[in-house]
């Protein structure tokens, strides 16, 4: 058994510190030592995108990180997007487009979209197929998907859009 | 799922990464970004009992222009490479591979010294190394730097003349010549799949003859593959659709690809030849010669 290791990072804001063995992965850490639950795990080798988180602002997929690659970097997951129970943009969107079904892909998707959106407000279909290709949804068909985040990008931009919840900026990397 | 246990060490500079490997030799592993890494631990394909994680040291990360070549520092993750100026600029070559692979997700944490390094046959990297006859730099505790060609660098499946003790440090890419067009083209079953096949290409055009010709495979042998004999059939030619198709002929020539449940290794020889004429033409249509 490997020594734990001490990981200091910021995981939707808040500054958390946890010991954890080195060859657990970030999903792992966020899941069971942080009890956050929400971003799922489906293949757990770096094929499906449902474990994508942002770290720094860029997604990455937590399946295939260490936690103690983490060590110092600002993470946001699914559970950082809503403030006080609101749905943030993105969400009120992916709500109306009707873009889940079971919802087990769907914080990757939301995840990936948040990056997309925060580098490119103003997305075509082809760059949010491009950029969402590496997420499966084994439900949906995708076309809800791409058009609750075309959605989301509307109503972001639509300045009579009530905006509700966080921004859909991630925060800068510390 | 769980990957096997090991020690990790997240050293900070890289004489003490050097040590470390030399300590733990044949034992330890490095991480960069851990896109191939980590599956292959996930799937216990590897069972180093040593990690050593370069995502602290220092000194790996620089990319910048110079005297006609571009030096990649082996940490740039493969999405800043993908959206550097300096690259797009004196790179074209790698600048249009580099979106094709893996997603966004992925070229975020992967590294361009990780893809070199890993040396998967069907990779882009690779064969743009090769196309473009880089040149890796590495170095050892024991035996100081070295500067390995492209050529003699990849060496077989997944296997480069890195050492275990080695860390690859930085490529050396040739800048963009003038009257120099380069295309890369690929064949995958879904977007952001590792190409079946892919063919890089560098044309160089003087006086409406082709001066000289590079072309580069990935995913039919390996290692990446150039195709002496398929240059040599494009020199002193006309810009022609007859010179593009015989020498695309000669680049799908032997080849004895792998056959498997992406594609048998006839369909691969058939895509080497189109892909390769794909990329011919699409370089000298970058020149302003059309064939
Ligand atoms: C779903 C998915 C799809 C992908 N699709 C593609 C694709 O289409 N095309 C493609 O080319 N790649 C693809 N990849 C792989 C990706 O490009 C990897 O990032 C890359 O191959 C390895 O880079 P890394 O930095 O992640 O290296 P790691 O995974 O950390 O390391 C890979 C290997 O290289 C060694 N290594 C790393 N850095 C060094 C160094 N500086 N010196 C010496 N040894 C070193 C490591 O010890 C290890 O053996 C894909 C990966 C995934 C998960
Ligand atoms: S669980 Fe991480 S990519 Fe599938
Ligand atoms: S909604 Fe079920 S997998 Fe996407």
């Amino acid at each position: 058994m490997s020594d734990v290791v001490e990981v200091s990072f910021t995981v939707n804001g808040v500054a958390r510190s946890v010991s954890v063995e080195p060859r657990k992965t970030l999903a792992d850490v966020l899941r069971e030592d942080l009890g956050l639950t929400g971003t799922h795990l489906g293949c757990e080798h770096g094929v499906c995108g449902a474990c994508t988180v942002l770290v720094n602002g860029s997604s990455a997929r937590s399946c295939l990180m260490l936690g103690v690659q983490a060590h110092g970097a600002e993470i946001t997951t699914i559970e950082g997007l809503s403030v006080d129970g609101e749905l943030n943009t993105l969400q009120q969107a992916m709500w109306e487009s009707h873009g889940f079904q079971c919802g087990f892909c769907t914080p990757g998707f939301l995840m990936q979209i948040t990056a997309l959106l925060a580098e490119e407000p103003n997305p075509t279909e082809a760059q949010v197929r491009e950029v969402l290709s590496g997420n499966l949804c084994r439900c949906t068909g995708y076309q809800t998907i791409v058009e609750g985040a075309l959605r989301a990008a509307a109503s972001a931009r639509s300045a009579t859009a009530t905006v509700r919840g966080s921004d859909l900026a991630p925060k800068e990397p510390a | 799922m769980k990957l096997p246990p090991f020690a990790y060490f997240a050293p900070s500079t890289l004489e003490e990464t050097l040590a470390l490997l030399r300590e733990h030799g044949d034992e330890s592993k490095l991480l960069a970004g851990g896109q191939s890494l980590v599956p292959l631990l996930a799937l216990r394909l590897a069972r180093p009992s040593v990690l050593v994680d370069l995502g602290h040291v220092a000194g790996l990360d620089h990319l910048a222009a110079g005297e006609g070549s571009v030096t990649i520092g082996a940490m740039v993750t493969e999405r800043r490479a993908e959206r550097s100026e300096v690259v797009g600029a004196q790179l074209p070559l790698l600048a249009e591979a580099m979106p094709l692979i893996g997603h966004q997700a992925i070229r975020n944490r992967g590294t361009v010294g990780g893809s070199i390094a890993h040396a998967d046959p069907s990779a882009e990297l690779p064969a743009v190394a090769v196309a473009l006859e880089a040149e890796m730099v590495a170095e050892s505790a024991q035996r100081g730097r070295r500067t390995i060609p492209a050529e003699s660098f990849f060496q077989g499946f997944f296997t480069t003349a890195l050492e275990p003790d080695e860390v690859l440090v930085e490529l050396r890419l040739p800048a963009g010549e003038s009257r120099t067009g380069v295309a890369f083209e690929e064949a995958a079953r879904r977007h952001g799949d590792f190409a079946m096949v892919g063919a890089a290409v560098v044309l160089r055009v003087e006086s409406d003859r082709i001066a000289d010709a590079r072309i580069a495979l990935a995913g039919v042998a390996d290692t990446p593959l150039r195709r002496p004999e398929a240059e040599r059939a494009l020199r002193g030619e006309e810009v022609t659709a007859e010179a593009f198709e015989d020498a695309a002929t000669a680049a799908a020539r032997d080849l004895s690809p792998p056959s498997d449940l992406h594609g048998t290794a006839a369909y691969r020889r058939h895509l080497a030849r189109v892909l390769v004429r794909r990329a011919l033409v699409r370089a000298a249509q970058r020149l302003g010669v059309s064939p």
